[in-house]
């Protein structure tokens, strides 16, 4: 495990472009070295909605646009000159035709790419809603059925259907390789938990013990588990951090069970929410949204940009032993009601990293 | 025959609203659309191949229901997207 230092990771400089996927298409968000003035890139697909935009690390320069339109069925359009230009997949993601007179399945929209292990160049990973993985292994030109699970019995009775759960259609996502080994994955799916392959997907593991469910329902039941998003922590790889639909959980490996932190957040912030950020370099700090609190920032209106709280899990084991401290401090950007409407007057004045 | 072609869909053939194709079938027609225009027949077709939701097809001014419509050599094929929002 990788060794904790109490001392404050100076901030990161250097310039940077954020990646930015909307309903209407995506942007490029370029920073100056000193991260001062930013430059918005015309919009990339505009009219598309895009669900996931990721650029490849081990080349930087290729990125993968996941997106579709309201009436276009789904696809994957590539840029190998960071951003510059874009083509449209050649084969996109799609379930196997069943024959003549059987039900099958068919991808409403990519949810979520994953780059390969740095061993394995040009490989990818896809999720889809309904839930279903697949892979590229020529830079996301074509991509194919990945693995047993889309059409094993057991692992579509925990994926229920398109009427289960989230609203947009139940999705697979946080596919997510060790960085240490190719044959190590996991992905998640809402509804349909957690799960870890060690031999390159030849065979999965339900990984959701010490999950909570929603009240009434059999924890035992891995359909009902629903997990909104999975990190594995870039500092530490033995860490994973997930924001559930039932709390804010962390696991070490090579222990199967997840502990819910998130009980420590104030309560008048709860700890359910969507997504969840780590930090780069810290294996204590993430980011997460949580429903309260954003429930509380939209208002009635349900307009304006929700608050990040910036989160210090002080209770992972590390240098300390692992006892435990005080709960979770939370950091937030902006006190003030009205964050979106004061983000959108200042433009790209975006507050700087929250500290301690 | 003729087929007219939505503007979301323009960017796989050129920007061109109408294209000629051949094609015994709806199935055919889209078939032969693809090879000329790569990438076109999945955004409006699944992979089950049925026709997608908010997608309709009309062969002049009948709707087709699925790829098996036959065609004859002077009908109109008219693609078209829902429109939504406001």
């Amino acid at each position: 495990m990788t060794p904790h230092t109490k001392t404050a990771l100076k901030p990161a400089t250097g310039a940077v472009t954020l990646l930015i996927g909307t309903r209407k298409g995506a942007f490029l968000l370029r920073g100056d070295r000193a991260r001062r003035t930013w430059k918005l890139s015309a919009p990339i697909l505009l009219g598309h909605i895009v669900h996931h935009l990721v650029m490849d690390p081990r080349d930087r320069l290729t990125m993968l646009i996941a997106c579709r339109t309201g009436h276009l069925g789904p696809t994957v359009f590539r840029s190998t000159d960071f951003g510059k230009t874009w083509k449209e997949a050649q084969k996109p993601a799609a379930f196997l035709k069943v024959p003549e007179g059987q039900q099958g399945r068919v991808v409403d929209h990519v949810f979520w790419l994953t780059p390969g292990h740095a061993s394995e160049p040009n490989s990818w990973y896809a999720g889809t809603s309904p839930q279903g993985l697949f892979r590229s292994a020529d830079g996301g030109v074509t991509w194919e059925p990945f693995s047993y699970i889309n059409d094993d019995p057991q692992y579509r009775e925990w994926m229920g259907t398109v009427q289960d759960g989230t609203p947009d259609g139940p999705k697979l996502h946080s596919i997510i390789v060790d960085p240490r080994d190719p044959a190590h994955l996991y992905f998640a799916m809402s509804g349909g938990g957690v799960h870890e392959s060690v031999d390159g997907g030849k065979t999965f593991a339900t990984l959701v013990r010490g999950l909570d469910v929603v009240e009434g329902f059999d924890a035992a039941n891995i359909a009902v588990h629903d997990p909104h998003c999975v990190r594995l922590c870039p500092s530490n790889p033995d860490r994973l951090y997930q924001q559930n639909h039932c709390g804010i959980y962390r696991i070490d490996r090579p222990s199967n069970e997840w502990v819910r932190i998130g009980k420590n957040m104030p309560k008048q912030i709860g700890d359910i929410g969507f997504s969840i950020v780590l930090h780069p370099r810290n294996p204590r700090q993430a980011g997460s949204v949580c429903h309260e609190e954003w429930r509380k920032e939209l208002g009635e209106t349900g307009q304006g940009v929700p608050p990040i709280g910036c989160l210090v899990d002080r209770q992972a084991p590390g240098d300390d032993g692992g006892r435990a401290r005080a709960g979770w401090p939370l950091f937030r950007n902006n006190q003030r009601r009205g964050l979106g409407q004061s983000h959108r007057r200042r433009k790209l004045d975006v507050p700087g990293p929250a500290s301690s | 025959m003729t087929v007219f072609i939505p503007t979301p869909l323009r960017s796989y053939t050129r920007q061109k609203g109408e294209v000629d194709a051949q094609g015994a079938t709806l199935g055919e027609v889209l078939s032969a659309l693809d090879r000329r225009y790569p990438g076109l027949r999945f955004r409006i077709i699944t992979e089950q191949d049925t026709i997608r939701e908010h997608i309709r097809i009309f062969v002049n001014e009948e709707q087709a229901r699925d790829l098996s419509a036959a065609l004859r050599t002077d009908d109109e094929i008219h693609i078209i997207c829902a429109l939504s929002g406001g």
